[in-house]
């Protein structure tokens, strides 16, 4: 495989399959780094009702696989590995890669992110085993049985009245005393009567043999004690920028998010940054979209 | 081509358990689009690993027996099966690269 590039986009998701299908027509020579799947974040979106071309929605997954198959059309090439680092030499821009090192006058960074995990006792013991991350995935195997979604956002809620469908009850546990979810997700969630709301509260551990018998809870405000039997856990605590790679090399909020300018421009001339990992993204596939457009054309400048 | 081979409660044990070679079960459903994504990987295992490892899918909605046989509460599952019995359980979608190192390892 070629590994010398124009530029290098790394991440496949909304921001970098566009900016990849803008390098391409620019006709730069232009190499898409993945690590997972292409789409990114959105594959799990079961239905994509807010890009604007789709008035019957799309899946997730078709709308990566389209943005893919268009940016391919214009000869972006791309690579299944996980970017480790990227070091500045002379002019060049070096991608470390667990598959190997590629260079290019300009990168740009689309890494985006990913699901936040808890960081408690039995959380890794039990994935697969009633904790998920996906309730479109899993929730047909929690039928007729307790369940718990902990977080409070849109995620969070929509899992909460998909697995409705499935599991005896759903208790939402949010360690704060309001949701963060849009109004009318909300509204839906509060008159839905197999759902119940646990306020101010936090998950200690996770407890069970084989599979999950049940959660160890503290109120945060009276630190009071209480423990809930459920069969499944679903966690839905917001994402996490994927830029571990990257501290030291570019400047980054607390977070972790990359600051950029409105020319999508880092601290570092030719690395440029795209979609959610952005400190002041807005988090829509259509925002990372348009991201990736503008960072193609400074960077397109930049080269030239 | 060698494809996975769709197996189902009726005959698992024959297909899975009675296997004088290594077997990868990919447990599935068509609503669960992490294992739409690693479908294709699949395919192009079975074809690498053709003779030395069966792989075969279980849509688990229409075999709800063995998927409750073995606990399965996530999907995809991949289990390793070896003289019949599971020795490796890996839950979520996962890269080409990395199916192989665990199979690799589930080889020696």
């Amino acid at each position: 495989m070629n590994k010398e590039y124009e530029v290098i986009i790394i991440g496949g998701g909304p921001a970098g399959l566009s900016a990849g299908l803008y390098t391409s027509r620019a006709r730069l020579n232009s190499l898409l780094v993945e690590r997972g799947m292409v789409g990114g974040q959105i594959v799990n979106a079961e239905r994509v009702d807010n890009y604007p071309g789709f008035p019957e929605g799309i899946s997730g997954f078709e709308l990566g696989q389209l943005m893919h198959q268009q940016a391919t059309k214009y000869g972006l090439k791309t690579i299944i590995a996980e970017a480790t680092g990227i070091e500045l030499r002379d002019e060049q821009k070096v991608v470390k890669t667990d598959e190997g090192n590629f260079t290019a006058k300009a990168v740009i960074i689309a890494s985006g992110s990913e699901r936040r995990k808890l960081g408690i006792p039995g959380e890794e013991k039990f994935m697969g085993k009633g904790v998920s991350y996906c309730a479109t995935c899993d929730a047909a195997f929690f039928r007729e049985v307790p369940v718990a979604v902990v977080g409070g956002g849109d995620a969070a809620i929509t899992e909460a009245l998909h697995l409705v469908k499935f599991a005896s009850k759903v208790t939402v546990i949010h360690r704060r005393d309001q949701l963060r979810a849009s109004r009318i997700l909300q509204e839906k969630a509060f008159s839905e009567p197999k759902v119940q709301f646990l306020w101010n509260t936090i998950v200690d551990e996770i407890e069970g043999e084989d599979l999950v018998k049940r959660i160890k809870l503290r109120e945060v405000k009276t630190g009071e004690k209480s423990a809930l039997e459920v069969a499944g856990i679903f966690i839905s605590i917001g994402l996490k920028p994927n830029t571990d790679y990257l501290k030291g090399i570019l400047p980054l909020d607390p977070v972790g998010h990359i600051i950029t300018n409105d020319k999508m421009e880092t601290g570092i001339p030719g690395i440029f940054a795209a979609g959610d990992i952005r400190h002041d993204s807005a988090r829509q596939a259509i925002t990372a979209a348009g991201d990736g457009a503008t960072a193609t054309i400074y960077a397109e400048k930049f080269l030239s | 081509m060698n494809r996975p081979l769709a197996v189902g409660d009726s005959n698992f044990d024959e297909i899975v358990l009675q296997s004088k070679t290594p077997v990868l079960v990919d447990f599935w459903a068509l609503w669960c689009r992490p294992c739409l994504v690693i479908a294709p990987i699949l395919d192009e295992l079975a074809e690498e690993y053709s003779g030395r490892v069966t792989i075969v899918r279980v849509d688990v909605d229409q075999n709800p027996k063995s998927a409750a046989r073995y606990s399965i509460m996530a999907i995809p599952t991949l289990l390793i099966f070896k003289n019949g019995k599971p020795i490796t359980n890996v839950v979520g979608a996962k890269r080409k690269q990395d199916l192989k190192k665990i199979l690799d390892a589930a080889l020696d």
